[in-house]
């Protein structure tokens, strides 16, 4: 499980994007995995053939444990096995990676770990065996091992595409009451799926198809509002057993709703937290300043509305992508602001990865790198941003891309804020901000007229740099900007 | 083009480019940006989609004039 981030402690794979067998090159992405903040895209870092998976679909585990195994040559491949109980991790695994496995089953032959005892809430268990997913059989992703609602989605969706249902009995855990009567719901695969990814229950769901089957647009309509945390989903199990016994949908329409951890709601949550702590220690750690200055659009923006009359919309130019390509090129002429500070000393880097804030819909913030911003053509940047903005929001983005920016630029321009004092992460060294573009009055010559204009501002590590560097830095951006087709 | 055509491709591109928007809940007076939140990159995104799919290009020059939803309709009802 490679570190996905500065603040990132643990992640969960959620899916395997390659295959026990396959030829996997130095970079080639190798699984999904899920930090608190989004799901990032991760990349193999050796050759080799991948040989098995070393943890579940849903198992969360710390930064640095191993997830997969690469050998040299096919022939070190272990035989392939039936399915086994629950996974757990091999330790004697080799080398760090993940490969693709949508079924629960793999090799636990050589693990070396007892199983632990099945936790799982009684309206999980419900659910479980109400899915045709064995509790015993599935790794929890809670605190403890604790299996939640997710696991169980997660693994029933896995046996539904494998065809290999199992029923089995859930085993009791030793301090959970005992589990609720099931309701056997039936459902088309596609309802079960629909259901899973917005975190409805299907017991809670009244069925208006065949023989009270629930339909995609009973899923669709029951539909619940966000819910707490994971954390919450033990001390809520006991007061909502009742409730979730009953078949009635109109019932314990509150259970479920709190355990929600894959909803949009849950996440948002996570995502908040994690932003918040990794900006409580850059306010204890950075000891920032502050620099303001107007930069003087006149001569961008008419260059713009030029260039844009004469293109398709689908490459028009926003006044974004000339702000970042210039903040891009000064960052590389000042590297006091541009960089790492690690292990208490600077490191500045030779590149420019330019991270951009994205606001997320649901709420929530990333900034993910674009590459070598300073080396990008406009015309690419714009490409390049409005791909990375999307799959920000969608929530796929690459490891590399949320690990590397070495300074970032946050651009509240649209919200109409005319100015934004950004808090820097760490361990970068400073954070770049733009308001909206103004018009204002201004003075040249003793004559009176009006430009386009914004407020730029820096942040910047005081460690690191200081007022005249920092200075410096937004006066270039702004000299920058006067010759925009240089851009 | 006429009002409703337009009306339902507008509602149509706008829910493709914020999901979280419903169709139903469309104010006409809604301001694209500040409203339905749409930064300028949604906004480009629209635009774009809207030529996509009813043929009506907006030139940045007259992004002023469909600022709101009604605006946006009563263009594309004008120009499609």
């Amino acid at each position: 499980m490679p570190s996905l981030g500065a603040d990132m402690e643990h992640g969960k794979v959620v899916e395997w994007l390659v295959k026990p067998g396959d030829y996997v090159h130095k970079g080639d992405l190798v699984a999904a995995v899920d930090t608190d903040k989004t799901v990032m895209d991760i990349e193999s870092f050796q050759d080799g053939v991948l040989a098995e998976f070393l943890v579940d679909i849903g198992d969360t585990v710390d930064v640095g444990t191993p997830i997969a195994r690469i050998t040299a040559t096919p022939a070190e491949l272990p035989p392939a096995q039936p399915p086994l109980t629950s996974g757990t991790l091999s330790p004697d695994a080799r080398s760090p990676l993940a490969a693709r496995e949508p079924t629960p089953a793999h090799q636990g032959a050589e693990a070396g770990h007892p199983e632990p005892a099945v936790k799982a809430a009684p309206p999980v268990r419900h659910l479980a065996h109400t899915l045709g997913v064995d509790v015993g059989r599935i790794t929890g992703s809670g605190p403890g091992g604790e299996v939640v609602r997710a696991d169980v989605e997660r693994a029933a969706a896995d046996t539904l595409a494998a065809a290999a249902t199992e029923e089995a009995a859930a085993p009791q855990a030793p301090e959970a009451p005992a589990p609720a009567e099931a309701r056997r719901v039936r459902s088309s695969p596609l309802a079960r799926r629909l259901a899973a990814e917005l975190g409805v229950d299907l017991q809670e769901v009244s069925g208006t198809g065949p023989g009270g089957a629930v339909t995609e647009d009973d899923v669709l309509s029951a539909v619940p509002p966000r819910g707490r945390p994971p954390r919450e989903q033990v001390a809520e199990a006991p007061p909502s057993e009742a409730p979730a016994r009953e078949p009635a949908p109109e019932a314990a329409e509150e259970a479920p709703r709190q355990k929600r951890p894959t909803a949009a709601g849950g996440k948002a949550e996570t995502l908040r937290q994690a932003v918040g702590a990794l900006m409580s220690r850059s306010k204890k750690e950075i000891p920032h300043y502050y620099l303001s200055t107007t930069l003087d659009l006149a001569a961008a923006m008419a260059w713009m509305q030029a260039a844009n009359q004469q293109r398709p919309v689908s490459s028009r130019l926003v006044p974004s992508a000339l702000l970042l390509k210039a903040t891009a090129l000064a960052a590389k002429e000042v590297p006091d602001l541009n960089g790492f500070f690690t292990k208490g000393a600077f490191h500045p880097s030779s590149e420019v990865h330019l991270g951009v804030a994205v606001a997320l819909r649901h709420g929530g913030l990333v900034a993910p790198a674009l590459h070598d911003a300073d080396t990008l053509s406009l015309d690419e940047l714009m490409d390049q941003l409005r791909d990375l903005v999307s799959r920000a929001r969608a929530g796929r983005l690459q490891r590399a891309e949320m690990a590397d920016p070495t300074i970032t630029v946050t651009n509240l321009g649209d919200l109409g804020v005319e100015s934004v004092y950004g808090v820097i992460y760490p361990p970068q060294v400073a954070m770049v901000g733009f308001g909206r573009v103004l018009e204002q009055p201004f003075a040249d010559n003793g004559m009176l007229g009006i430009r386009h204009a914004a407020i730029a501002t820096l942040s910047a590590d005081h460690r690191v740099s200081d007022g005249l560097r920092g200075g410096r830095f937004l006066a270039r951006i702004d000299e920058l900007l006067q010759e925009p087709d240089k851009l | 083009m006429n009002e409703q055509d337009a009306r339902q491709a507008v509602a149509a591109a706008i829910g493709k480019v914020a999901p979280d928007v419903e169709p139903e809940d469309l104010d006409g007076a809604a301001r694209l940006r500040q409203d339905l939140e749409l930064d300028s990159l949604d906004f480009l995104r629209l635009v774009e989609v809207i030529a996509e799919t009813t043929g009506v290009d907006i030139p940045e020059a007259d992004y002023p004039a469909v600022a709101t939803v009604d605006g946006l309709v009563t263009y594309v009802a004008a120009h499609g």
